[in-house]
């Protein structure tokens, strides 16, 4: 039987506000040394690594908003009948570089949400479209 | 100069050739520096009597978009500045854990040699050889930032 109600279902194709943020080169230093990058342009913060502008976009929430196991509850999601969250994965087009003094402004939207069954259970995914754009320094 | 390389370095690409292999192993002190900088406080990243206790794992699970980041400096490495990343599509699929040895690498599976571009299967794997991250990335030589 499926865990995923229509009610559920419905919240398919759901958008996020646009959201915009500014691209430090204290930010740029911290990933690129946290992620074990050896290039010294991403460790001095000249330019973004590649992968910068998706922990640039994770929410900062005020603790309220945290779940007992710490995750910050996605206010665009409705509740679902599983809890444990995990990363799947990514799809990525890269068109411009991103530098200190960027701002950047990203738009989300849920695309799909669908279940499998796996080794330990039902597991559901969810999709999400995103797009990013950026704005020069100045802007 | 520069060109010449990049152009050079292409035209000697071959389908089957191999990236360079990188070993990565995370410490838990890497770890909480990686979730500190996305704002994470999932607790499976830095609670570990209740990553084991509570959710069952065998240790600190390491954050999957971390894994994502190495499959792309996996890449850029082996290019230099002699070409960019276009795109990347990889899925993570194994959980693996705080001091666990991991390794990525590629093997170019296809050339388009009048875009200068290549098509890449990049991969983490564990220590038993199974592909935790399997990916794929096009790379285009000629155009660095």
């Amino acid at each position: 039987m499926s865990v995923l109600s229509e009610d559920l279902l419905a919240n398919i194709g759901l958008r996020s506000e646009p959201r915009r943020e500014l691209v430090t080169r204290r930010d740029i230093r911290k990933y690129a040394v946290a992620t074990g990058n050896r290039q010294r342009k991403y460790l001095d913060g000249d330019l973004a690594p590649p992968m910068f502008h998706v922990p640039l976009f994770w929410d900062v929430v005020e603790l309220d908003q945290l779940t007992p196991d710490g995750v910050s509850i996605d206010t665009l999601l409705p509740k679902f009948p599983l809890e444990k969250a995990m990363a799947g994965g990514l799809n990525i087009d890269y068109h411009l570089p991103v530098r200190p003094g960027d701002w950047l402004t990203a738009t989300r939207t849920l695309t799909d949400i669908y279940e499998k069954v796996g080794r330990s259970g039902p597991l559901i995914f969810t999709k999400w479209s995103w797009m990013w754009l950026t704005r020069m320094t100045n802007w | 100069m520069k060109i010449s390389s990049e152009l050079s370095r292409f035209g000697e690409l071959r389908v089957g050739h191999e990236l360079p292999q990188r070993v990565f192993e995370c410490g838990n002190v890497q770890l909480m520096l990686y979730n500190a900088s996305l704002w994470n406080g999932h607790r499976i990243h830095f609670d570990e009597p209740y990553a084991r206790e509570v959710e069952g794992y065998p240790g600190l699970v390491l954050a999957g978009p971390m894994l994502g980041d190495w499959l792309h400096q996996c890449v850029e490495e082996w290019l230099e500045d002699d070409g960019r990343i276009l795109s990347i599509d990889y899925s993570n699929r194994v959980a693996t854990y705080v001091d666990e040895k991991l390794f990525s690498g590629g093997t170019v599976t296809a050339i388009r040699a009048e875009s200068g571009e290549a098509e890449v299967d990049v991969f983490i794997k564990n220590a038993e050889g199974t592909v935790v991250t399997p990916g794929k990335v096009v790379v285009r030589f000629g155009e660095s930032w």
